[in-house]
């Protein structure tokens, strides 16, 4: 067998169903195996960072590796972003590259890009193919080093003359050797203990779990020890889904964006519980006053996330699924108690609202309210970044792990619509919703055609308010409406100051969204006033293919609560309608 | 408080492990002093000494990142340990005069240096032994002028198993 044939071997003995990708010079040997076999599905992307975006929400939609090749040079910087991406959000991909003959490395050859070098800061691990004896057992390190312990970007590089090379006797192994990679599952039964004592002894605790629980698949050990202990419960971004929106005790979102109940509970809490997170600057602000009264117990796979950012005094190394499971059985049960109903009165307090009656123009958490209402339960939601995507984490009602993807690390633009795509091809037959602004839609809108072609069912809606708008709200809020290059109706006859919409804006978007779906042939749909809403959704959902459903939404709209970015959680401007 | 720490990362011999440990005290903005990637009685097993100035937390972190790499078998920080051996080796060309010249030699023999090249102006010597030793050495031959030197940088091994 030669190489080319080894590697699709290898996919199929991985279990992979399906490649994103695109060709190019020095994998065509590969691309002439994928021509022969029927085992693989193969969808041909328009831009290599929409294949590794696919690659990444077909792993985040499934829990399997993502796996998407391409050509060298160009094509192997394309997938930078997207590798980047899931490295930040702990996503198993494997970004298969070709690389010129191993003679001509480091001879300037054309398409030649030094991948090894260039993806070592954002991959969990990454090879160099020298020879095609070595290629089995680093593709099977590659898919094992991708899914076990802390998931994440696995890059392969393989040079032509490895593809084109001969292997006589060829197995794919069986087994890894890897003396240096032995990720710890179980955790340490007396830090457990401590734990479960620390809980039996806490006035005021609280949960703060992310997507290590999504990760892990411990929806239910998590749901086990909430309804044994009534804790409170806020989930990051990563992990939404993980619980039900509607549980009782959840608080909804911390963070710069998140719900005031969520913040104001981390701020007040003597045992802060930290589950598959990272205390993200996004979560904590300046560390020094965050969660200031809190015993803090964190749990996670990665022990070098355990004191990066917050000292813990119980920290416990290992999986949250087989931790949560130990935890439940030692604490005792608790019952709800004052800091409940304090917890609770917040969340009456400070409710998550707006009033589309007040407003003539749609308002975008009007739209993402109706989505809620009218998706089918199963729904994948896929999210772009920006305002939308908080918008779509505090107003559409969570029901299920792994059904809310978006780029919470890295905070991808382009994004959604590629791994909306990914989801869609690794789940066929549920709903999957693309949730875009107007910007972030437009940085991988290439891959309308490839939703098309392929008759990928996504559902796209773009919340369009012609502006940047996260980056337009900081703006307003922090730079005296200075709104210097965020208006996307802005053209050249504008004034050279503007300070937001008016009678004198130009009359059109550019790009026309609704023909922008024309050009594919998708159905494309317009909503202007709140009344169309419903209507365009309908409309949209019922679709049997990929649709695009844009909706003109109120401009200078704001994403409330904010914590402005490095203050401390008492800062929080809780919004307007309070 | 910033001090030196002295770690030892032993890890698979594997293209571009110096690379990767590099790139990641780089990627976070930690400092090497010194680094030896050293081949060890094992042809698979390579160590890699590394000198940083750092405090406690970072050294912490630091080892922690090491530790996640694929090709890491096993990360100690020694600095706070005395069952390590340390050593370091120095080549040094020091200016000598007619008149310097016996005073210099004084102190090469105090220090148990070895002269490998003796010329009408300079005196090239080598000296191995722990890195306080070295850094008298040098401090007591400045006066004399110092032409150049080259250090190995540190190199470790624990005393018990």
């Amino acid at each position: 067998m030669n190489g080319a044939e080894i590697l699709i071997d290898a996919l199929i003995n991985e279990g992979v169903d399906t490649v994103f990708g695109y060709p190019g010079g020095v994998v065509i040997p590969i691309f002439d195996v994928l021509y022969r076999t029927e085992k693989i599905k193969f969808i041909l992307t328009r831009h290599e960072q929409g294949a590794t975006h696919a690659a990444d929400g077909y792993a985040r939609a499934t829990g399997k590796v993502g796996v998407c090749l391409v050509t060298s040079g160009p094509g192997a910087t394309n997938t930078i972003t997207g590798i980047a991406n899931a490295k930040m959000d702990s996503v198993p991909i494997v970004v298969i590259s070709g690389q010129v003959a191993s003679a001509n490395i480091g001879t300037d050859a054309f398409q030649e890009t030094d991948m090894v070098g260039l993806t070592r800061s954002i991959c969990k691990h990454n090879y160099l193919v020298k020879s095609v004896e070595e290629l089995p057992s680093i593709l099977k390190e590659a898919f094992f080093i991708a899914r076990t312990g802390r998931p994440g970007p696995v890059a392969v590089d393989i040079p032509v003359n490895v593809s084109n090379g001969i292997l006589e006797d060829y197995q794919y192994p069986q087994d890894v050797s890897l003396p240096g990679y032995k990720p710890v599952t179980n955790g340490n039964q007396k830090q457990i203990e401590r734990l479960a004592q620390a809980i039996n002894e806490a006035k005021r605790p609280l949960l703060y779990t992310g997507g290590g629980i999504v990760i892990a698949e411990a929806s239910r050990e998590l749901t086990d020890l909430l309804d044994k202990t009534s804790i409170p419960i806020v989930i990051t971004l990563m992990g939404l889904g993980s619980i039900p929106s509607d549980y009782p005790t959840f608080l909804g979102m911390p963070g710069m964006h998140g719900t005031m109940a969520a913040n104001l509970a981390l701020t007040e809490c003597d045992l802060l519980i930290g589950v598959g997170v990272r205390f993200d600057d996004r979560i904590t602000g300046p560390r020094e006053l965050f969660a200031t009264q809190a015993t803090i117990a964190h749990i996670d796979i990665d022990p070098a996330e355990i004191g990066k950012i917050v000292k813990p005094q119980i920290p416990v190394v290992g999986d949250a699924k087989q931790v949560l499971r130990e935890l439940v059985k030692r604490v005792s049960p608790r019952r709800p108690n004052e800091w409940n109903r304090h917890t609770e009165s917040w969340k009456c307090q400070f409710p998550m609202t707006y009033d589309q009656n007040a407003e003539p123009c749609i308002l975008p958490q009007y739209v993402i309210d109706r989505v809620s209402a009218l998706a089918p339960p199963d729904t994948i939601i896929v999210t772009d970044v920006g305002q939308h995507q908080m918008w779509a984490a505090h107003f559409y009602q969570h029901k299920k792990p792994r059904a809310f993807l978006t780029s919470g690390g890295l905070g991808t633009m382009g994004f959604g619509l590629p791994a909306a795509m990914g989801a869609a091809v690794g789940r066929p037959g549920q709903t999957v919703i693309s949730i875009s602004g107007d910007g972030s839609i437009q940085m991988n809108i290439q891959e309308f055609a490839t939703c098309a072609i392929n008759n990928i069912p996504v559902k796209t809606v773009i919340l369009n308010n012609s502006y940047l708008g996260m980056v337009r709200q900081w703006q307003e809020l922090f730079w005296d409406e200075h709104y210097s290059q965020t208006c996307l109706k802005r053209v050249s006859d504008c004034p050279p100051v503007c300070a937001g919409p008016g009678a004198n804006c130009p009359p059109h978007y550019i790009p026309d969204f609704v023909k922008i779906a024309e050009a594919n042939r998708i159905p494309g749909y317009r909503a202007t006033q709140p009344s169309e809403v419903d209507a365009v959704l309908k409309e949209g959902l019922g679709q049997p293919g990929p649709v695009i459903m844009e909706f003109v939404v109120k401009s200078l709209e704001n994403v409330y609560p904010m914590i402005p970015p490095g203050k401390p959680i008492s800062a929080i401007i809780p919004g307007r309608s309070v | 408080m910033i001090e030196k720490h002295t770690i030892i990362v032993t890890v698979t011999n594997r293209v571009g492990i110096l690379a990767r440990i590099a790139g990641l005290l780089a990627q976070r903005g930690y400092n090497i002093e010194s680094a030896i990637a050293a081949p060890t009685e094992d042809p698979d097993v390579y160590k890699i000494i590394l000198v940083v100035m750092e405090t406690d937390e970072h050294v912490e972190q630091i080892t922690k990142q090491l530790n996640k790499l694929i090709d890491t078998i096993k990360v100690t920080d020694i600095s706070h340990r005395d069952n390590y051996i340390v050593r370091e080796y120095i080549i040094l060309k020091i200016g000598i005069t007619a008149r310097s010249r016996s005073e210099v030699l004084d102190l090469v023999r105090v220090f148990e240096a070895r002269p490998i090249d003796l010329a009408t102006d300079h005196l090239i010597v080598e000296l191995t032994g722990h890195v306080r030793k070295i850094d008298r050495f040098i401090e007591l031959l400045k006066p004399f002028g110092i032409k150049e030197f080259v250090r190995s940088g540190e190199f470790a091994m624990t005393e018990y198993n």
